[in-house]
């Protein structure tokens, strides 16, 4: 039987339907699994995507051609039945099945399948084949548990507001940023925002995702006006001028990467939180059990050794290269995840 | 243990020295004496005897965890540090127990008692007991090396909040031989010790990089010297005992024994800033064979004779028993060159002579010859300054030569351990030789983190091949590398072997055929090895 799907250098490409699933060349038809900019990019002629994504990516993306489609509604696009189910990543974020003369095979994107009380919860799909990321595919990534990290995050909030320290928090604009802050304690302090995160506040907002009060922090507002604030910015803006005006702080990424000591150090942060909007080692295994899949294609991240692992376990293990980067704090928007 | 744990975190967490300090004082008020103890003797370099092999640790961790051996090789590779591998990938603690830093130290070392069953037995339940934080200390214990970015500056420091001594008479306490098991924070710490005044050294003065030679007013105000290529010391002459410090207060005293003779010629009351220099027949060595020296706490015989060492004297500071770094330097020269002037020839130090000049064109062709004279640049000093303490601008400065560069290719890329897991930023370097590429040397710095983020980007999408934790990439990039020397090793398949090389530029502007050659290395070998 020919394959469901097949990856090409523009994207991971389904012949029996003609369309790419979050491709990175242009082309004609593009799935997108989430609107993170590495997944969701410009030039395509069309896009299709859920109605819970579909706001970020006009915002992002500006004047394309976007369908929307809701979880679990099944579409036929050539010889090929596409439905798209929630993925737990982000707001929105989607894992997308294809189905092809009975043969199932589904792209998660980026997944995590824990709930983080803001995203859809991941939801296991039954198939043949499995398209995996694994940014955290090794045993040493564990994540948190969120009811401890929302404690760490408030307690660290807090000591510094009462030692006159604002708090400086590096997350990601789309995602990381606003399941924070559903999770911090609004009464500590005020939560002030980098314009990066509240313009994808507003988005989300408008789309009726409901937040905690954020101020965007303009050029007038400062420690003097903003006394023991939180505030949360993208990592990039982290250790640059802009956060100079909060006067004395306290600097935090959270990232899964903070796991690692010797990244976190590198970062020169005051703190770590771990949290990440991808599966860890557990999540990763306990995913790809559920989804019953023999066949499986390792994305990005860890992948020579996912798919060495897998194979031990008894699965059709693949590597394929894709362009999509995962969590990473070395880069700004251009690659968030 | 609990304690130690939020010590670690404390020190961990921040980058700033006050917090770090604040965090070793408060552990210093409270702590049991004997944890406390321990806790220095960590943090200077003093562990308890290693028990169990790393080898045996990694299987254990593996079979606990329920991973294939080279799956948690793998996890080791990234995390860079077995400890933190250990504690990361084990599956949580079913229960705790809060025993202090002692106790844990005590179970590693009954463990040297015990059959293997039996050690492997008390490990595993150790790591069963630890929540996540402690278990990486512990088994940073077993596994020796406690490098947390505390020096013994810091913990002095600390000591000196935590008692109310000064700080040069607790560095002196510390020093020497002693363990836990010798010591207790009493006799350590707390007791009087009259010894300390002899051997306590003055700071070192430092100098900045000269920037321009413009500011410096009349060359007659100055004096010039070789900056020697060596180990900086302070020689104290004091009780009839002779004390060798190196820049970073270590005592290297036992390391360089025939400078004991100094003292047999040198009066009392006598501190010398010099330099340690290989040093036969009147010309320093090259600094390979100081290399050799460096890190060994006893000198074989044959050593002594094939890289004997001698102080390369700058400056006096304590001239019969009265500190003089407020006289001119002028004036303190003068008496450092009527003790040495005394000594008989075959005593081990010299006078760092001062450089001739009229003019600075002068100066600067006396500049151009040192990598002849095996020095690395001249030292200028102003004739009435005083010596001052740490790194200091206007008085002093260094005007080191420029170092030695050679374009090279980049063939290979490692990610970096630790701090840099998730970079690539180790590189095999190549010179061309004909069609061939010829790997020469490996450089880990000189770019900036924008420019790493930018070949990690890189090496991910251009990756020929992997060997283990090693990259193969296509020959496309080139680098400048700068280096201080240059030397012949039948080691290298070059043939050659580099002192201290670095990546000074990203030659953005250079295609892989403009790279140099096999030939240009050979050259330069033949030039300045």
């Amino acid at each position: 039987m020919a394959d469901v799907l097949t990856f090409t250098d523009r994207g991971i490409y389904c012949p029996a339907g003609d369309f790419h699933i979050d491709p990175w060349q242009p082309v004609d038809r593009a799935l997108i699994t989430h609107g993170h900019s590495d997944h969701a990019r410009l030039g395509m002629g069309r896009y299709l995507a859920t109605t819970g994504t579909a706001p970020v990516m006009r915002h992002r993306l500006g004047e394309i051609t976007l369908d929307t489609i809701n979880y679990g509604e099944e579409t036929q696009i050539g010889d090929a039945k596409v439905s798209f189910h929630p993925a737990g990543h982000v707001p929105g974020s989607a894992q997308i099945r294809v189905e092809v003369k009975g043969e199932v095979w589904v792209v998660s994107g980026d997944y995590k399948t824990v709930a983080d009380g803001l995203s859809e919860p991941f939801e296991p799909v039954k198939c043949h084949a499995f398209i995996t990321e694994c940014t955290f595919g090794l045993p040493i990534f564990k994540w948190t548990p969120q009811d401890i990290l929302t404690q760490q995050i408030n307690e660290w909030w807090a000591t510094n507001a009462a030692a006159g320290r604002t708090s400086i928090l590096g997350a990601y604009a789309l995602g990381k940023a606003q399941r924070l802050l559903t999770t911090v304690n609004p009464d500590i302090g005020p939560i002030l925002t980098h314009g990066a995160i509240e313009n994808t506040n507003e988005v989300l907002r408008n789309q009726g995702i409901t937040l905690p009060q954020t101020t965007y922090a303009t050029a007038d507002i400062t420690a003097q006006t903003h006394p023991g604030a939180l505030v949360l910015a993208p990592p990039s803006a982290l250790g640059t001028t802009w956060t100079r005006r909060f006067g004395p702080a306290s600097t935090a990424f959270a990232s899964g990467w903070m796991a690692l000591r010797g990244v976190r150090r590198r970062r020169a942060a005051d703190r770590g939180f771990i949290v990440s909007d991808h599966a860890d080692w557990d999540g990763l295994n306990d995913a790809i059990k559920a989804t019953g899949a023999t066949k499986i294609f390792a994305t990005h991240g860890y992948t020579s050794v996912f798919q060495r692992w897998l194979t031990e376990q008894g699965y059709d293990a693949h590597v394929v290269s894709t362009d999509y980067h995962g969590e990473s704090l070395e880069t700004s928007e251009a690659s968030e995840a | 243990m609990k304690d130690f744990a939020t010590l670690f975190t404390r020190i961990d967490e921040s980058t700033k020295t006050t917090v770090k300090t604040a965090a070793l004082a408060d552990y210093f008020r409270n702590a049991d004496p004997s944890d406390k103890l321990w806790t220095i003797a960590l943090f200077t370099g003093r562990r308890p005897k290693r028990t169990i092999t790393a080898t045996r640790l990694r299987e254990w961790a593996a079979e606990v965890a329920g991973l294939p051996d080279w799956l948690f090789e793998e996890s080791y590779s990234i995390v860079g540090d077995l400890a933190e591998t250990i504690a990361l990938v084990l599956p949580p603690a079913e229960h705790e127990d809060d025993q202090s830093l002692t106790y844990w130290i005590n179970t590693i070392k009954t463990l040297s008692t015990l059959e293997e069953e039996d050690r492997k037995a008390g490990i595993l339940n150790a790591w069963n007991s630890l929540p996540t934080t402690q278990r990486f200390l512990f088994t940073k214990l077993l596994t020796g090396g406690f490098r947390i970015g505390v020096s013994a500056k810091l913990i002095t420091r600390a000591l000196a909040q935590a008692t109310g001594q000064p700080e040069p008479e607790l560095t002196h306490k510390l020093m020497g031989n002693w363990t836990p098991d010798t010591a207790t924070w009493e006799t350590l710490i707390e007791a009087d010790d009259p010894t300390a005044d002899l051997s306590r050294p003055y700071p070192f003065y430092l100098a900045y990089q000269l920037d321009s030679l413009d500011d410096l007013g009349p060359p007659a105000d100055w004096n010039a010297e070789r900056k020697w290529d060596g180990i900086r010391g302070q020689l104290i002459i004091r009780g009839g005992e002779h004390h060798l410090w190196s820049r970073g207060e270590d005592l290297m005293t036992d390391r360089f024994p025939e400078l004991s003779t100094l003292k047999d010629y040198l009066p009392d009351g006598t501190v010398i800033d010099g330099e340690i220099l290989a040093f036969a027949d009147e010309k320093p060595l090259s600094f390979n064979a100081l290399q050799k020296r460096i890190g060994r706490k006893t000198v074989p015989k044959k050593l002594l004779t094939e890289a004997p060492v001698i102080l390369m004297a700058y400056d006096l500071l304590e001239h019969e028993g009265k500190d003089i770094r407020d006289t001119p330097l002028k004036d303190r020269r003068n008496h450092l060159k009527t003790l040495i002037n005394q000594t008989p020839n075959e005593t081990p130090i010299r006078l760092s002579e001062a450089v001739p000049f009229q003019t600075w064109d002068d100066l600067a062709k006396a500049r151009d010859q040192s990598r002849d004279i095996g020095a690395e640049g001249l030292m200028l000093k102003r004739l009435d300054s005083p010596y001052l303490s740490g790194r200091k601008r206007g008085d002093w400065w260094k005007w080191k030569i420029d170092p030695l560069t050679i374009d090279a290719v980049m063939i290979y890329a490692q990610a970096g351990h630790g701090r840099r897991a998730n970079l690539f930023t180790d590189y095999t370097f190549a010179v061309r030789s004909g069609n061939d590429l010829v790997p020469f040397t490996k450089a880990y710095s000189g770019l900036t983190d924008a420019e790493f983020r930018e070949i990690t980007a890189w090496v991910r999408k251009n990756t020929l091949q992997k060997f283990g934790p090693v990259r193969q990439v296509p020959p496309t990039h080139v680098f400048e590398i700068a280096f201080e020397g240059i030397q012949a090793s039948p080691r290298h398949k070059s043939g050659v072997a580099l002192r201290f090389p670095r990546m000074s530029r990203w030659r953005r502007d250079k295609p892989m055929d403009e790279a140099n050659t096999l030939e240009d290395l050979k050259e330069m070998l033949a030039t300045y090895g």
